[in-house]
């Protein structure tokens, strides 16, 4: 049994979540200048070099990238063989998330009840997934998630006779409402199968690929390939502006499914995709 | 008052007038100039009681511009930390009665509704854009920051905002035109 102090935790978090919104990452900023390479709108380049130009701005002041610097959700892959000591897995992460926003001049955006609205002052708590999984390490994704995108985000429940046709069609559809209140190009997660909440679940998780990466399936691969092209042929383009860069990227991931059922939930990301993950 | 810079972007400062709103047209690019005040979710929340009750705001409507925004926190000599636009549509339910208040400009990103569209052209004003989650670049325009109302509400109070160049377009005009149909007919491939 290896044992990780929850103090590692709390200070890895804290890391994440000022790394995150100061720096985009990599795979973002290629995203960018492949995206300068075709678009034909010249309001949408313009767009798309401002874009460039404040994530250096935010990378070199350590102001954020966005004013929303996010509600928290971090994924959590928990290796069997670790013990957590000091205190609890959660309490270390929010606590992390806590000393983050506040040392980092972040922003508190997250309210203690739907109804009261009152400003929890910290940006906690943060929306925590855990997985038990073999091994003796600990993995922790975090990804700051805008409210504006996350407005748009949509679920439903195909039938199986509406099979992959219905599933291109509903992401676009997502995309296409999105429009541009959403803060376009876009990266779309989407998660294909299992039940209501686990659909939703892995939405989110789909976001952690690289962008620009393949996804690993083949057939997948394809989906995503056809549903991307054709977000671009709407025309929407950055910021709304028009133009050809609706998306930068479709991720999917799939799980079995009932025989019932085709469900398939949407995660709507903006450009400000804050991703980082550290294993411990 | 409007003018137009040597590089044909319209130079915006406020108080606006009708004719001032008329001079600009979706797709325009401007640099506002002086006063802007921001405003979002709660801080509405808390102006629309008053509007219906009749009492004075904690704000002067007229002429103004309110920039639909909640900023992050400031490092100590900053003005202002980052400050891009958040989603207009979300203050759509407020919007018609502030600018039936005299209110002449918002400033945010994403679509408008119907009687918001309906309500530039009836009180002639307008809806400006600026780059959502470009809040980094944006902040560099502000020159000065003050909370003026609704301290408690932090990132969501008003704050007096002095401006000087800050960048924007034209969304939504008070002729009807629409910058986010026109762009997207123009580069949509069907």
């Amino acid at each position: 049994m290896r044992e990780i102090h929850v103090s590692s935790v709390t200070d890895a978090v804290k890391k994440l979540c000022m790394e995150a919104n100061y720096a985009l990452e990599p795979d973002m900023l290629r995203a960018f200048d492949r995206a300068l390479g075709t678009e034909r709108s010249a309001a949408g380049k313009q767009v798309l070099q401002i874009l460039k130009d404040n994530a250096q701005l935010a990378r070199t002041k350590l102001i954020p990238y966005c004013q929303d610097t996010g509600f928290v959700v971090c994924f959590v892959e928990l290796g069997q063989d670790v013990h957590v000591t000091g205190g609890g897995l959660y309490d270390a992460i929010n606590e992390g998330v806590r000393q983050g926003y506040t040392e980092g001049y972040l922003r508190a955006s997250i309210v203690r009840s739907p109804f009261d609205r009152v400003n929890t002052g910290d940006n906690t708590p943060a929306v925590i997934h855990a997985d038990v999984v073999p091994g003796a390490q600990l993995k922790i994704q975090i990804m700051a998630k805008g409210g504006g995108c996350e407005n748009r985000s949509k679920y439903k429940m195909l039938t199986p006779a509406e099979g992959l046709d219905g599933v291109k069609a509903w992401i676009l559809e997502c995309v296409k409402t999105a429009g541009p209140d959403a803060c376009p190009p876009l990266v779309v997660g989407a998660g294909v199968g299992g039940t209501f909440e686990q659909a939703a679940r892995l939405s989110k998780k789909a976001l952690f690929r690289e962008v620009g990466s393949p996804n690993p399936d083949p057939a997948v691969n394809a989906l995503e390939q056809d549903v991307l092209e054709r977000a671009n042929r709407l025309g929407i383009g950055p910021q709304g502006y028009g133009g050809d860069t609706t998306a930068f990227a479709i991720h999917i991931l799939t799980y079995p499914c009932h025989i019932t059922s085709l469900p398939v939930a949407v995660t709507i990301e903006c450009h400000a995709h804050r991703h980082k993950e550290v294993t411990l | 008052m409007i003018t137009t810079g040597a590089d044909g972007i319209k130079e915006v400062r406020p108080p606006l007038s009708d004719a001032d709103v008329e001079a600009l047209k979706a797709g325009d690019r401007v640099r506002i100039t002086g006063v802007m005040y921001t405003a979002r979710d709660a801080a509405h929340g808390r102006l629309l009681p008053l509007i219906e009750a009749g009492k004075p705001l904690p704000i002067e409507l007229k002429g103004q511009i309110i920039y639909y925004t909640g900023p992050s926190p400031a490092r100590p000599g900053d003005v202002v930390g980052s400050i891009g636009p958040t989603t207009a549509g979300r203050m759509d339910k407020y919007a018609p009665q502030l600018l039936a208040l005299g209110l002449k400009a918002t400033l945010g990103k994403g679509a408008r509704s119907e009687p918001v569209r309906e309500a530039l052209k009836k009180h002639k004003a307008v809806y400006f854009g600026a780059i959502g989650g470009a809040g980094a670049v944006l902040s560099r325009f502000v020159k000065k920051l003050e909370v003026v109302a609704y301290e408690d509400l932090g990132t969501e109070a008003i704050r007096r905002l002095e401006v000087e160049g800050f960048p924007a377009i034209v969304v939504n005009d008070c002729h009807g035109g629409d910058l986010y149909q026109d762009g997207m007919k123009q580069f949509a491939r069907e």
